[in-house]
This record gives structure tokens, C-alpha cells and sequence, in this order.
């Protein structure tokens, strides 16, 4: 087919990655914690495209982000716990379920709210996160199963690197076929300038929307992976800090640029993670102190992100 | 000549201020109609309110015989209403070739799936969206730009992908906004060649808001001259030149014109 013959280069660079990760994890040259972590990072990678798409490429704040992960995740693990189809050939479907639950709720909220611009649409979307923070630690009112503010516990592990690979870079190739297309296009436009891109036809309302719901299926989808890789959801995993973790992703990687944001994502869990294995136990905290130094240096240095030395 | 566009009774005050009050009038196809006036006339708004980037207060647009007046911006684009803005509106990070191929695709679809598994749809729309815009460069003398940042492109350039743009649309009337605006006499000059090229090979219906008298009256069927939001009066240029009461208007506005 055609989607890949055009991705062939990029199909072959992801195939080498996932046969060397393959063999250092098929002869054990890591530990589990460190196969656990390299797996996260591509649930990161998905998450932070999708805030991309809405941010980078559309131009639409949202600080609200780690509520769609939240809601992909809960409604995957909840969905294979109640039906006991906790399995590799149903975990797929389960997946596919987070993604279309976080893009439903995403359709919903998203036409009242994308009307708004910039800072107020941000202050829309923190809320809307609060709220969703707030409901998961209340859900053991609607579902013993959830857990509520205690956490929900004893999720499959069904979350391997075949699968969170595969589905990832299936989605960044879909995600950049999307970007290089006439809906791409448009999304540049409206981060642009809407007004002249309505004057030219393109129905800004709807392409808004669109961008929203994609971005968070994309967050959906890297929650349903991360629910079954940690077997365990806690509503502070989905609070408004991370959220600001994938907003950094973003920046750093460059606004509207997909490698940046798998550079980016790469290295911020790599500096997250790789600090709590340097720093001695009793001055672990310090890491606050040195990713914030990081940050600031870095938008000194490259203030349109790593990948993007062109002024914007 | 059918009438392409009519404008009936078109009200909108700001807060309590009016700029446009009740203005009427027609354009016919095939025809390029002048707006002038002095600053503050309401010229720009009359073409906001058209392209309903203002909601009139009252009064009724009509396109081709049918209402109009209730739709949103990107649908009077897509029937046919193409426009350039006063200070140029360009996609400013895109390039030339996507400015121009932004406003063909917005009214040649595919969908999302054919964009992603790249479909033979999909490859037939971009391409005939690649060879439109191609043609377009090409026919405004920016051959050579199509990959330059719209950004990065001097001013008179900018304003001819501007209206490279509003072309790609593929429109029957087009609402040009002071495109001599910051101009020399020179680049005027090209302009006017421009324009009644562009008009004949498009078969285009024009009005055009402009404040440079010899650009207007050089290309303008006719012309309507406004001021304090209402028509004062209508007619051939040569008419215009003579009308007390518009060298009133102008007179009255600064006094040296």
C-alpha cells in the first residue's frame, strides 16, 4: 500500500530501533525497571504528538491534556477488568476503546470551548483537567473497581514493547501523513491566522475541532498503554503537572515538528528517570532543582525548541 | 448585464456609532465597481460586513439572487467571494506554494482517510492543487519565491500572493482592499497591468476599495463614492471627477486632496 511504500525510509530507521531494543532486552542486558522505562517513553512520545497536533500545528493552548491520557487510561483498564477480557488478543480493542472515549469527551467539551483563544482557552482546559482529577478521585462512588482517590490496582499487564511500538509509530505515521495533508495545511493556516483562513474557505470551527479530538485520541490511545504497562492508575498520575510535562515535551521538542517531539520526549523521561539513578537517595529531590536549570538554559539556547533554528 | 451581487439597506453601528448606514447597491457580473471615500467612510467595513467578518444589523446581502447574508465567512468564500485585506492577512511562516494551495484545497476535499493512506484521490487533488498554484505564481511574477516563507517576501510581493491567494479560491467576485496601499507610482503601475489581466483571464467581477485616484479611476466601470457610512453618489468615473459633492467630501477631509 501506499502508506508505506511512502514511509519506507521511516519504516526501516523504526524496524532497526525495535530489532536492537529487541536483542538488549532478549538477552537481558537491562533490568525490568529500565525496559519499563523505555517503553514509557513511547506512551510519552504518543501523548505529547497528540498535544502537539493541537498546540504545535493548530495553535490551541490546552493545559488540560493529561485528562484525555486519564480518561484513555481509566476507560481501557476499566473496560478489560469488567469484562474479564484481559488479554493479549482483546488488548488491542481495549486500546482502541481509550482512544475513542477520550475523543468522544474531547468532541464534547471541545465545541463549547475552542471558540476561545489563547489564554482563556488555556484556562478552559485547566479547569476542564481539574474537574477530571477530581472525578477520578471520587470514582469509587460510581465503581468499587475504580478505586477513587486509593487508586485503581490489579490492572493486566498487557503492555510489551511489540505493542507500544507498533501502535506508536503506526500513529506518528498517520499523524504526519495527516499533518503533510490538506487538513495539515489547514491547521497551519488557523494557527496562522483564523480570519484569513476562513476568507480563503477553510472552516476554521470544524478544523479546530478536529485537531482537539485527534490530539487527545492520540492521548487516549498512550493512557490505554500506560494503564496496562504500570497495572496501577493513581489520579495524581493524570493531575495538571503532567499535563505541563507534555506541554514541555512540546516546546522543547519545537512547536509543530513531530521529531522534535520524539527528541524531546526522549529526553526528558531520560533525565527524569536517568537522574533518580544518579543522585543518591537522600538528595533526590535536587532533581526539581536541575530540570528547571535545564529548562531555562535550554530556551536560552534554543528558544523555538531543539529542532528549530529557524526564528518563528 | 446580470447583477451578480446586491447589497440592500446594509446597517452596523459599533456601540452606538454609526459606520454603515443603510447602504444599496449592485454589482454586475463582469464588471469592477470602485469604492472611494475618505478615511472612516466605512468603505472596509461595507466588504467586513459582506464577507460577514461583521454581522450586519439589518439589511440583506445577495449572491446570484439568493440570500446570503446569514452565512458564515468560509461558506461566502467557498460560493465564490474572494477577498484581500487592507493590512495583509498572509499565512506569514508558510510558504508561497502553501499559501496559495491552503485556499485551492479548502474547496476540493478529501477525506482524512484518503489523506492518511494516501489514496489516488488524495495524490489527483494535491496534484491539480500543485499545478493551480503553480499557475498562479507563475501569472503573478513570483516565479522562483514558491518556496520562500510568505514572511520573507518584500511588500509588493506579498501583496500580489495575496491576491495569488484569493484567486485559488477560484472566485467570481473578488474584494480587493486598497491594494495600492504603500505602493510608488511605478508599482502602481504594474498593478493596474496586473489587475485587468487577472480580471480577463478569470472572468472575474471586481470591487476594489482604493484611495489612489489614478488607479481607480483608470480601471473602474464605475464608481461609488461614500462618506459618514452612506452612499453620496454613483456613476462613471467621469462623472465622479465632476460631482461637487464628492470634491466636498475629499475637500472636507484634508483639505489638500
Amino acid at each position: 500500500m501506499r502508506f508505506f511504500l511512502e514511509s519506507k525510509k521511516l519504516i526501516l530507521l523504526a524496524a532497526a530501533v525495535y530489532i536492537v531494543l529487541r536483542l538488549i532486552f532478549g538477552f537481558g542486558l537491562v533490568s525490568g525497571y529500565i525496559e519499563q522505562i523505555t517503553i514509557y517513553v513511547f506512551i510519552v512520545i504518543l501523548a505529547a504528538t497528540g498535544l502537539n497536533v493541537i498546540y504545535g500545528y493548530t495553535g490551541q493552548f490546552s493545559l488540560g491534556h493529561a485528562a484525555f491520557y486519564g480518561i484513555g487510561a481509566y476507560t481501557s483498564a476499566y473496560l478489560a477488568s469488567i469484562t474479564g477480557l484481559e488479554n493479549v488478543v482483546f488488548f488491542p480493542a481495549t486500546i482502541l476503546a481509550g482512544g475513542i472515549a477520550a475523543a468522544l469527551v474531547a468532541a464534547i467539551i471541545g465545541i463549547p470551548i475552542l471558540r476561545l483563544r489563547d489564554d482563556f482557552l488555556g484556562i478552559a482546559t485547566l479547569g476542564f483537567g481539574i474537574l477530571v482529577r477530581v472525578f477520578f478521585d471520587n470514582s469509587d462512588k460510581i465503581s468499587e473497581t475504580l478505586g477513587g482517590s486509593r487508586g485503581f490496582t490489579g490492572i493486566a499487564r498487557l503492555t510489551n514493547l511489540e505493542i507500544a511500538f507498533f501502535v506508536t509509530v503506526f500513529l506518528l505515521l498517520v499523524t504526519r501523513n495527516l499533518i503533510t495533508s490538506r487538513y495539515g495545511l489547514f491547521w497551519r493556516c488557523i494557527k496562522e491566522d483564523e480570519t484569513a483562513s476562513a476568507s480563503v474557505g477553510i472552516d476554521t470551527a470544524r478544523m479546530k475541532l478536529m485537531a482537539f479530538v485527534y490530539g487527545c485520541f492520540l492521548a487516549g490511545v498512550a493512557g490505554a498503554l500506560y494503564a496496562h504497562l504500570y497495572t496501577f492508575l493513581h489520579p495524581s498520575n493524570f493531575d495538571f503537572l503532567r499535563s505541563i510535562d507534555f506541554l514541555i515535551i512540546v516546546i522543547l521538542g519545537g512547536m509543530g515538528n513531530i521529531a522534535g517531539t520524539i527528541y524531546a520526549g526522549l529526553l526528558w523521561v531520560g533525565f527524569i528517570e536517568g537522574l533518580r539513578i544518579v543522585l543518591p537517595a537522600n538528595i533526590l529531590d535536587l532533581r526539581w532543582v536541575f530540570i528547571p536549570l535545564l529548562l531555562i538554559v535550554l530556551m536560552m539556547w534554543r528558544p523555538y525548541g531543539l529542532m528549530t533554528k529557524r526564528k518563528s | 448585464m446580470a447583477v451578480l451581487l446586491e447589497v440592500d439597506n446594509l446597517k452596523k453601528s459599533f456601540g452606538g456609532v454609526q459606520a454603515v448606514g443603510g447602504i444599496s447597491f449592485s454589482v454586475r457580473r463582469g464588471e469592477t465597481l470602485g469604492i472611494i471615500g475618505p478615511n472612516g467612510a466605512g468603505k472596509t467595513t461595507v466588504f467586513n460586513l459582506i464577507t460577514r467578518f461583521y454581522t450586519p444589523d439589518s439589511g440583506d446581502i445577495r449572491l446570484m439572487g439568493s440570500s446570503v447574508t446569514r452565512l458564515p465567512p468560509y461558506k461566502l468564500a467557498r460560493l465564490g467571494i474572494g477577498r484581500t485585506f487592507q493590512n495583509l492577512r498572509l499565512f506569514k511562516e508558510l510558504t508561497v506554494l502553501e499559501n496559495i494551495r491552503s485556499a485551492y484545497l479548502s474547496g476540493h476535499r478529501y477525506s482524512p482517510f484518503a489523506g492518511i493512506f494516501r489514496t489516488r484521490r488524495h495524490l489527483a487533488v494535491e496534484e491539480k492543487a500543485e499545478i493551480k498554484a503553480w499557475v498562479l505564481i507563475d501569472f503573478l511574477g513570483l516565479s522562483g519565491k514558491e518556496h520562500a516563507p510568505a514572511a520573507s517576501l518584500p511588500y509588493g510581493e506579498q501583496r500580489r500572493l495575496e491576491l495569488a491567494r484569493a484567486l485559488a479560491i477560484e472566485p467570481k467576485l473578488l474584494l480587493i482592499d486598497e491594494p495600492g496601499a504603500g505602493m510608488n507610482p511605478r508599482e502602481i503601475q504594474d498593478l493596474v497591468l496586473t489587475l485587468r489581466d487577472v480580471k480577463e483571464k478569470f472572468g472575474l467581477t471586481i470591487v476594489m476599495i482604493e484611495h489612489q485616484m489614478g488607479l481607480v479611476m483608470n480601471i473602474s466601470d464605475r464608481i461609488l463614492v461614500m462618506d459618514f457610512g452612506e452612499k453620496i453618489m454613483e456613476g462613471s468615473p467621469a462623472q465622479v471627477k465632476k460631482d461637487r459633492r464628492v470634491i466636498e467630501a475629499y475637500l472636507g477631509e484634508d483639505g489638500s486632496t
